[in-house]
């Protein structure tokens, strides 16, 4: 039997989209019935799906390709070096930023300030007026860190003297670069450009930066992969919390600082440093998620993101298959519980390059495996398991190293598919910090945000329109 | 006995894990040792010391999985690792973490409720084409309740369908009945063995209930919508839900209900029936019985007729010819119908005695399409012209839908009066006011009212319709008669019985049979001079 007639000889088994009535009356009829939660798709051209269900074979084949690619990374921090000397198309006067490309006119308050306090930092202007004046000019250079295989947490902004982590993917061949996390309160990342934060930066390159490049090149390399995979079973999400991996940071390189460091002071300043930043993993599980998914660019016709980043103006999203086109909307600002003083009026819309560490599965993906910061999601340990449960609805595939305890040791959704976004209107949750939105104050509080639609709506359309075009 | 070692690159297993796996497989017949560890520096000196640590580990690093097998022979190894990769290849359930939130898709619908066979849709009609045709590429029968829905995605939708062998019940179907389910606006009708496919949702109701109520039995009700029969569609689901019903070994009879089919449509409908020896009735509201009897179809004029025609053929179909159990059935059917008519004549004679001197017209107000077509078709024949919202001809067509003329027949479910608002069927206010209302005409006699039952209608009619009807009469709405009809089933909700008891005790003349409570009303008005 086939067909309808098929249908005649089974239980009917009902999955009712809308009015709920409906279900109910399906229910006390003992119908095995499921009433789903739907809500419409994005606003794309309907014509999309149809060229998606068109192509469904070639995207789900790239797709695997993709997946493979991001699952099988091998981040390694294999050692250290200035901006201008590793960062791919660094020059003196390029200034890296965080998210989309944007221009001086359009950049946030703590992009300009981090610019400012960049500009001072390498001795090109000596007040923040004369900076301001030099960023405007005409005469700096900006270009997003995604754009240089780096990366960077909130504003994001990296000079050619800043000393940046070398992050090797051992799989693919593939570098990722990203500074050393300053600590909280007033830093650079956070648009900060008084004289303290010139001070700890320059410190950061003449104290930490070569005690940490000795201890690495000791070391040979640190397995970044199975930090964070640890970490995941710590309670970290390697976003918004970073307590375990960098716990696990200290005790993989204090051994080998005190080996390296003739003068113990130093040594312990800069041991004391890191054990003070409860976030200084970050700027590792960034480059590391950026290393494995940018093994998975330009798969042709993959509907994966390789990268989702944000300026504080725009939200951005790059897809494997429509290589270095950005998809842009405005960013969103975050649902955050404020620190004391702060309210909603003073965040700045969503920034930062850390949105990586979910587009590699981590981060607000990997939610469920945080505890401890359930307070951003409702406050229940449920609440954080039912956000990591909804974002496997919208990826491709699971993580073989980072798992979740709380969900039976299941990997994390990995592999964003534009499609299933456009599809399900479900979009990527990001945990994350809030920046104020002018330059210089520094973090306000910390929260969650879902990533706004428009990106994914041009993106979803962009893949289409390559589809048909390449037909 | 031999020892064979794998490694696994980049797979992270926590030990407890692994431990537990390793335990597993140290279970297995012929397996004399096995170690399954993260390759650490501690792990190596374990696996070292316990004679594990082979030389094709050399080349691994930290972050690799290996094991280690020593077993008897080739085929314990091989065992031993195929257990390894079920245990560590399974894709873990969620945790029981509290209340499972509702699935927000399709795809996690699909795979939260195994075996899913039909989704029911009414989300807003702009999306639901795309979301019906998600579901009908996962294999799903759809039931498309929502309207607003383009004439070209419909079209695809059912081509799609059709190439699949999937059901497309709608757009804007309202009614079906799968296996003995209600879906939607439907009732609970007895199962049985006539099968139907309609293009009328009340229409649908209306006869499922008749064929329960006098005895018989519905195997299943497929609706398609109102547009399947016409022009563009090509009557595609029309056609497969028939072809569905022929090939079912549950239906003995098919019955089929719509307005009249386009004739390309007519030509495909007679061209399958022809292909059956069980008994086909139609009923296509409005058309001419002559073309549906030259299909080789039996034809009915309204849906009482359709729906005792099946009935009565159903008791014998498959134990004579189609032509003959159908023969004897009209005959049978039309001896009732004749008696019917009588007792309906004599009594529209009575109630005609109760209506107020002068008045003359009838204002029939409705909450099935179906209903108010059917009604127009046999006031038609009694009175001549009758005017509606959707009259059977233009010129009858009123000026403005809130002012009925002469005989008027409005069917209150049309759009323009549920933009904004549910259902007639669900949501009595504006027919209750239209009601009084219309009471106000010093030349109404009869105001006549269909009353839908089943699932997804109002739960209790009587309480919005009484207290009305209380209202009209005490104004000067006095002599005048309420005529109504009832669509339902004693185990509905609501109760056909009650509910037909509680008008009758209001005074109200309430009839089981829409086409019954035409004909009373049609007769009342003629009896008050108001003849063709």
């Amino acid at each position: 039997m086939k067909g309808v007639n098929k249908l005649f000889s089974e239980e009917l088994r009902v999955l009712n989209f809308g009015l709920e009535s409906f279900s109910a009356t399906l229910s006390g009829a003992g119908v095995k019935n499921t009433q789903v939660d739907w809500k419409p798709p994005l606003g794309v051209n309907p014509e999309v799906f149809d060229i998606f269900a068109e192509h469904k074979a070639e995207i789900d084949a790239a797709n695997e390709i993709a997946l493979g690619k991001i699952v099988s990374a091998q981040p390694v921090l294999c050692g250290m070096g200035k901006a201008l000397d590793l960062v791919p198309g660094m020059k003196r006067n390029l200034i890296l930023h965080s998210g989309p490309p944007v221009t001086w006119d359009r950049m946030c308050g703590p992009t300009r300030g981090g610019i400012m306090a960049a500009l001072m930092y390498e001795g090109m202007a000596s007040t923040p007026e004369e900076a301001e004046k030099l960023a405007a000019s005409g005469q700096i250079e900006y270009a997003p860190c995604h754009e240089h295989d780096s990366v960077g947490p909130m504003a994001g902004i990296v000079s050619a003297s800043m000393p940046v982590f070398v992050v090797r993917n051992e799989e693919h061949g593939n570098t990722a670069y990203c500074t050393m996390n300053e600590g909280l309160g007033k830093v650079l990342r956070y648009g900060a450009y008084s004289e303290e934060v010139i001070a700890r930066l320059k410190w950061m390159e003449t104290d930490l930066y070569p005690v940490l490049e000795k201890a690495i090149a000791k070391l040979g390399k640190i397995d970044l992969k199975n930090m964070i995979a640890q970490a995941l079973h710590m309670g970290d999400e390697v976003h918004n919390r970073n307590r375990a991996g960098t716990s696990l940071f200290f005790r993989a390189v204090a051994p080998a600082v005190m080996r390296t460091c003739a003068d113990q002071e130093k040594a312990a300043k800069c041991l004391e440093f890191i054990n003070g930043n409860d976030h200084f993993f970050l700027n590792l599980s960034m480059p590391a998620s950026k290393a494995s998914l940018d093994a998975a660019r330009n798969v042709e016709k993959s509907s994966i993101v390789v990268c989702m980043a944000r300026n504080g103006t725009d939200f951005g999203v790059q897809l494997s298959g429509t290589g270095g086109e950005w998809f842009t909307g405005p960013a969103p600002v975050v649902d955050a519980l404020f620190f004391p003083g702060f309210t909603k009026d003073d965040a700045n819309p969503d920034i930062g390059d850390s949105a990586i560490t979910e587009t590699g599965g981590l981060g607000g993906f990997a939610i469920a495996a945080s505890p401890a910061i359930v307070k951003f999601v409702g406050g229940q340990a449920a609440d954080a398991l039912n956000y990591t449960m909804q974002m496997y609805e919208i990826t491709t595939g699971e993580s073989k190293a980072y798992q979740i305890p709380q969900l039976d040791f299941r990997g994390t959704p990995t592999a964003i598919d534009v499609r299933k976004v456009a599809e399900k209107s479900i979009f990527p949750f990001i945990d994350t910090g809030v920046a104020h939105k002018k330059a210089g104050v520094g973090q306000v509080g910390a929260g969650v945000v879902s990533a706004p639609s428009e990106p994914f709506r041009k993106a979803a359309e962009g893949l289409a329109r390559r589809l048909s075009d390449v037909k | 006995m031999i020892t064979k070692g794998i490694i696994k690159k980049g797979e992270y297993f926590d030990s407890v894990s692994l431990m537990n796996t390793a335990k597993e497989l140290g279970k297995l017949k012929g397996v004399a040792d096995c170690a399954v560890v993260m390759g650490t520096k501690e792990n190596r000196s374990i696996l070292q010391n316990s004679g594990l640590l082979l030389p094709e580990f050399d080349k691994s690093g930290d972050a690799d999985l290996l094991i280690a097998v020593k077993a008897q022979d080739e085929a314990a190894v091989s065992a031993a690792l195929e257990k390894l990769n079920s245990l560590l290849g399974r894709k873990k359930p969620a945790a029981s973490a509290g209340a499972a939130p509702r699935p927000r898709s399709l795809d996690a619908a699909v795979e939260g409720l195994p075996g899913a066979n039909l989704a029911l849709i009414s989300v807003a009609g702009r999306y639901a084409g795309a979301l019906a045709m998600s579901a009908l590429r996962k294999g799903l029968h759809v039931m498309l309740f929502s309207d607003n829905i383009s004439l070209e995605q419909e079209i695809k939708l059912k081509q799609f369908g059709r190439g699949n062998g999937l059901l497309v019940m709608g757009p804007d179907c309202g009614t079906a009945i799968i296996n003995g389910v209600p879906l939607a606006f439907a009732n609970v009708v007895k199962r049985g063995t006539i099968g139907m496919v309609a293009a009328a949702g009340t229409g649908l109701q209306e006869v499922t209930c008749i064929v329960s109520n006098e005895g018989g039995g519905v195997s299943q009700a497929i609706g398609t919508g109102g547009r399947d029969i016409k022009k563009d569609v090509g009557g595609i689901m029309f056609l497969e839900g028939l072809k569905a019903l022929i090939a079912d070994k549950e239906t003995k009879t098919i019955l089929l209900v719509s307005k009249p089919p386009y004739p390309e449509v007519m030509k495909k409908i007679s061209a399958q029936a022809a292909k059956t020896d069980k008994p086909v009735v139609a009923v296509f509201l409005g058309g001419d019985k002559a073309v549906a009897q030259k299909a080789g179809l039996a034809a009915a004029s309204d849906l009482k007729e359709a729906a005792l025609l099946a009935l009565h053929a159903d008791a014998y179909a498959g134990k004579k010819s189609a032509k003959a159990v159908l023969s004897t059935a009209a005959k049978t059917v039309q001896a009732r119908l004749l008696s019917d008519q009588k007792k309906l004549k004599s009594e529209a004679k009575k109630l005609s005695a109760k209506v107020g001197r002068g008045r003359k017209y009838v204002r029939g107000l409705f909450s099935g399409g179906t209903f108010c077509t059917e009604t127009q078709l046999i006031m038609k024949d009694l009175l001549g012209e009758v005017y509606s919202n959707v009259p059977l001809s233009a010129e009858l067509k009123l000026a403005d839908s809130l002012k009925s003329v002469k005989n008027t027949v409005i069917d209150l479910g049309e759009d323009e009066f549920t933009v904004g608002r549910p259902h007639p069927m669900i949501d009595y206010a504006l027919r209750c006011k239209r009601i009084i209302a219309e009471a106000q005409n010093k030349d109404v006699a009869v105001i006549a009212l269909d009353v839908v039952l089943g699932y997804g209608s109002h739960g209790d009619p009587l309480s919005e319709l009484l207290p009305a009807i209380e209202k009209a009469r005490k104004g000067a709405g006095k002599g005048i008669v309420f005529v109504a009809s009832v669509t339902g089933t004693d185990a509905d909700p609501q109760s056909r019985g009650r509910v037909l008891e509680g008008l009758r005790a209001a005074g109200v003349a309430a009839y089981g049979f829409n086409a019954d409570a035409a004909v009373v009303a049609g007769h009342i008005i003629r009896f008050l001079g108001g003849a063709k």
